[in-house]
């Protein structure tokens, strides 16, 4: 039901429900509007944050091993250091570099490739689209670690791989997603009316059909993006993803794992820094869940006492 | 049934089939297999010797043929590190897994129809937002930094448990199963959750309530075994995830199941393990699909007759 | 049950006496009222239609008579009054325990409303379980008996089949059987052949009376179709915006209608209509029921509005023998 009204909303929102703005839409959910910053954080210290660091991720002090998180030792001491006496400060920010340059181009390509794949199979239908979504059917119907597992093993594990495979495990996903909004809008009017003037089947998904189906689909994408993150610092952690001397947030945990006893910090910050940013993502995908649909975006307008006190009966229900 | 049942069989073989020869395709991809088998510090003789021994040296079809054989009789050959027959070692393992996965799915799934049942009963009251903070959680906690810190809070600062381990009473479960649980019990909470809102929405339990059922009856007779539907499909696929836990769960707890004897197997460069133990897994996930298309049928007659195209 | 009711219903007791009843929607724009004072009874043996367009509030009243409005609706004022007692005062247990025995409900939509992973036979039998403890042979026994009755072929068979398996007609017939079953003295029936075809729509009505007919039921029949209630109605009661603007006997009503919406309907039936001519319809659509006038809710289509309709609403008043009208100007209507 939601994505049908998800669709239709962009071609037919009644003047009476204009869409109110998204900026004014996110600070009214303050843990959206949270999220949204902690994202942005996240992206700018990993985009310039190695220009302040210098090689301090990868420069060892033994005389300074293992010191606790402290306010003594200036900015790189702030969070400790590891055992070969590495500021922890300085070696997030290299971590955060490495793991969004994983999972920010993974879920970049596999949002354009599953997209485009799953428009095109929806819009023409027919063995097109079943022969598409069976080969998706027996990518997801495996676990990716399986898939992660085999390919690392043959080809070695390095960056590049792990967005490959990252990227071709999650295609399915938009793959899905696309293929079921096409399916849906090509049989709508305004579809049918640009068929009949003779535009291009490729025009008509580029102008028709994928400006409405966009929303979902970066929806889903910004939940992806913590589902890729997990894996990769899953991976990493395991040994068969981020090599060392790299470091990604999943390695620093594993690497710290051994002195748990005695250094705390070298395990928790990571780990934190990890759950810190994908919570935020997945607390802006359920914002904008309901802020592209356009049967429940007028929740996101109500002040948040009344949001969770009103019944949930959406505008279009009211006889 | 028996027609759906066929069909279903026929469709969940194809991921299977596409595994067996992925594996045997990916190893000729990289130019050499005999790599993967031996360490990178064998001479040429020993990798000879090898490659003739393995049938290496044959045309492409003829090493499928054999390949195909082999993994029919399932044979792979042995591991390099033991000695031992690498299929037979995959088998030993296995039990670990399934015990761990079991008793994971069991709770997970017996856990989310009371919470989400209960949820859904009562939209927006305490039980509903702690559901819906818990599968929040469980969609963004990295599930090795979970167990790590379980070990950190309960065995290292306060002893209570133990921080790896198979031997010993019933606590030795209590870390890895709660570190297994906590994705798919998040995830299905909201699954049935929703799916009950839907249920108890509908027009056949307002007619249900026409007839003076009890609140009861009505869940339990009406709402629940039509909700059931969407929460066995995603119960199914969380199974099949759970490989993806048990192999980190594994290897920080230190069970020797068959997680972490494919990350052994990887770290210490054993390929014929590691492929006795993906495509044992692989058998698993098929019968597991299978298993649970034999559940859709018994809880929906629509399944049983439609054949799905 | 405090109430001092008659113990044994009288002739004079309706079998369901509706007074006053006030319904509240709460919705994103603040809590609108879907029912608004409307009053009605209905006697065992006779059939009262409630017509009106959709959104009327006419679905939504049945609703609150059987007890099974959504959670966002909830009744404000009025009395629903069964055999004399107020149900709207009862228990939730008090209700169960008319619910089926007294009071029962046919749908509209009888795909939705059979429960799809159930027998029907089984659903069928389910009052039987809950209100007389028969087991489930027993039950069923009864239940292919109900389904010989309303004229499915094979019941035996039958009975073990599932809602799917039935054509719309026969899915109908299903439905109606699990409503009688335990011979209610009311039956409420809400659009029950609005989804069938016409040749099957003719079926249902005729076994619906029949059945009443046998087992002296008191029939409230939810519809827009004028035809339908032309037909089967003894008595009528229009409804527009919430509230009723007439009601009387079916055939004075519509010989002489004394309000200018009914009026309007009437005229829009196309056999009354001169041919050649435009078809005449009621111009406009109903108010949205957060922005009812505060006068006369037909006064925007209304083709006799004057002054007093937009200051002061009418009040129903009696137009002639056991009727009313909710219109200033009735008696201008009756001379035209």
């Amino acid at each position: 039901m939601t994505r049908e009204k998800a669709s239709t909303g962009d071609t037919a929102v009644p003047a009476r429900t204009a869409r109110p703005s998204w900026w004014r839409m996110l600070a009214r959910d303050r843990a959206a509007a949270v999220g949204a910053v902690v994202l942005t954080v996240v992206a700018l210290v990993a985009l310039f944050g190695r220009l302040f660091i210098g090689d301090r991720a990868q420069r060892q002090d033994l005389a300074a091993s293992l010191r606790p998180p402290s306010l003594g030792d200036g900015v790189y001491g702030l969070l400790g250091t590891d055992v070969l006496g590495r500021s922890m400060v300085a070696r997030l920010i290299e971590a955060s570099a490495t793991t969004l340059s994983v999972a920010v181009p993974a879920v970049l390509s596999s949002l354009v490739i599953g997209s485009a794949l799953g428009l095109w199979a929806g819009y023409h239908r027919g063995r097109r689209e079943s022969v598409t979504l069976r080969i998706a059917d027996v990518i997801l119907s495996f676990p990716s670690l399986l898939i992660a597992v085999v390919v690392l093993y043959v080809f070695s594990p390095s960056a590049l791989n792990l967005v490959l495979i990252l990227a071709v495990t999650r295609i399915p996903v938009y793959l899905r997603t696309a293929r079921a909004e096409a399916a849906e809008l090509r049989s709508r009017l305004f579809v049918d009316a640009a068929r009949t003037f003779g535009t291009a089947g490729r025009m008509i998904i580029y102008r028709h059909i994928l400006p409405i189906a966009l929303p979902t689909l970066l929806t889903v994408a910004t939940l992806d993006f913590c589902f890729v993150m997990l894996t990769e610092s899953s991976l990493s952690f395991l040994g068969i993803g981020i090599q060392p001397p790299d470091v990604s947030w999943g390695l620093m945990v594993a690497q710290g794992r051994q002195y748990l006893q005695t250094a705390w910090w070298i395990t928790v910050l990571p780990g934190l820094a990890i759950v810190l940013t994908t919570v935020s993502a997945t607390v802006l995908a359920a914002w904008a869940r309901l802020a592209t649909d356009p049967a429940q975006r007028w929740r996101l307008t109500l002040p948040k006492k009344r949001r969770t006190a009103s019944a949930p009966v959406p505008p279009e229900m009211i006889p | 049934m028996i027609p759906f049942l066929r069909k279903r069989i026929l469709s969940s073989a194809v991921p299977l089939v596409c595994v067996v020869l992925g594996v045997f395709f990916l190893a000729r991809m990289t130019g050499n297999p005999v790599d993967l088998y031996l360490p990178l510090s064998a001479t040429s003789e020993q990798r000879a010797e090898f490659s003739a021994a393995q049938g290496f040296d044959l045309s492409i079809p003829a090493q499928l043929w054999n390949y195909l054989a082999d993994a029919v009789q399932f044979d792979f050959g042995t591991s390099l590190r033991t000695g031992q027959s690498a299929a037979s070692m995959a088998i030993e393992a296995f039990p670990v897994t399934l015990q761990l996965a079991g008793v994971t799915m069991l709770l997970a799934i017996t856990g989310a129809l009371v919470v989400g049942s209960l949820a859904a009963y009562r939209p927006n009251s305490l039980i509903d937002r702690i559901a819906s903070l818990l599968s929040m959680t469980a969609a963004s906690i990295p599930d090795f930094w979970f167990a790590i810190m379980g070990v950190l809070v309960f065995g290292v600062s306060l002893g209570l448990l133990p921080t790896s381990g198979t031997i010993g009473g019933p606590e030795i479960w209590i870390l890895p199963i709660a570190t297994l649980l906590i994705r798919p019990f998040g995830v299905l909470v909201q699954v049935v959750r929703g799916s009950m809102v839907t249920a108890l929405s509908a027009p056949y339990v307002k007619v249900a309530r026409s007839k003076g059922a009890t609140p009861r009856r009505v869940i339990f007779g009406h709402a629940l075994r039509n909700a059931v539907t969407p929460v066995l499909t995603v119960a199914g696929d969380l199974a099949v995830g759970l490989v993806n836990g048990a192999v980190i769960v594994e290897t920080i707890f230190g069970w020797p199941g068959i997680g972490k004897l494919m990350i052994d197997s990887i770290l210490q460069r054993d390929f014929a393990v590691l492929q006795a133990a993906v495509l044992l897994t692989a058998v698993t996930i098929f019968a597991l699909n299978i298993l649970v298309d034999v559940c859709h049928a018994l809880t929906d007659p629509r399944v049983r007759q439609a054949v799905p195209a | 049950m405090t109430t001092t009711s008659p113990s044994a219903p009288g002739t004079d007791t309706p079998a369901l006496a509706v007074e006053g009843l006030c319904v509240d929607l709460t919705t994103p724009s603040g809590t609108v009222r879907a029912v608004d004072g409307v009053s009605f009874s209905v006697r065992r043996g006779r059939t009262l239609a409630l017509l009106g367009e959709s959104g009327c509030g006419k679905s939504m009243t049945a609703l609150s008579v059987v007890g099974l409005l959504d959670p966002a609706a909830s009744v404000t004022g009025g009395a629903v009054r069964v055999r004399g007692d107020d149900t709207l005062r009862m228990s939730p247990a008090q209700r169960r325990k008319l619910a089926g025995p007294v009071l029962s409900i046919v749908f509209q939509d009888a795909l939705t409303a059979l429960n799809p992973v159930q027998p029907v036979g089984r659903q069928i039998g389910e009052p039987f379980r809950i209100h007389r403890g028969l087991s489930r042979r027993q039950a069923l026994e009864e239940a292919i008996e109900l389904m010989t009755r309303v004229g499915i072929p094979e019941p035996r068979q039958r009975a073990r089949s599932y809602p799917h398996q039935f054509s719309g007609g026969m899915r109908q017939r299903l439905l109606i059987a699990m409503a009688v079953a335990l011979a209610p003295d009311v039956l409420i029936a809400d659009e029950p052949t609005t989804a069938l075809d016409v040749t099957v729509q003719a079926q249902i009505m005729r076994l619906l009376r029949d059945l009443q007919d046998e087992r002296d039921m008191a029939v409230v029949l939810i519809t827009h179709d004028l035809a339908v209630v032309a037909q089967r109605a003894d008595d009528v009661v229009v409804m527009y915006a919430g509230t009723v603007v007439e009601n009387g006997p079916v055939h004075d009503v519509f010989d002489a209608p004394r309000h200018p919406y009914t009026r309007g309907l009437l005229d829009s039936v196309p056999e009354d209509s001169v041919r050649g001519r435009p078809l005449p319809a009621v111009p406009g659509s109903p108010p949205e029921l957060s922005a009812v006038p505060s006068g006369c809710v037909f006064q925007a289509r209304c083709p006799m509005v004057r002054e007093r309709c937009v200051q002061e609403r009418p009040s129903l008043r009696t137009t002639g023998d056991g009727r009313t009208a909710a219109c200033h100007f009735s008696e201008e209507l009756a001379r035209v």
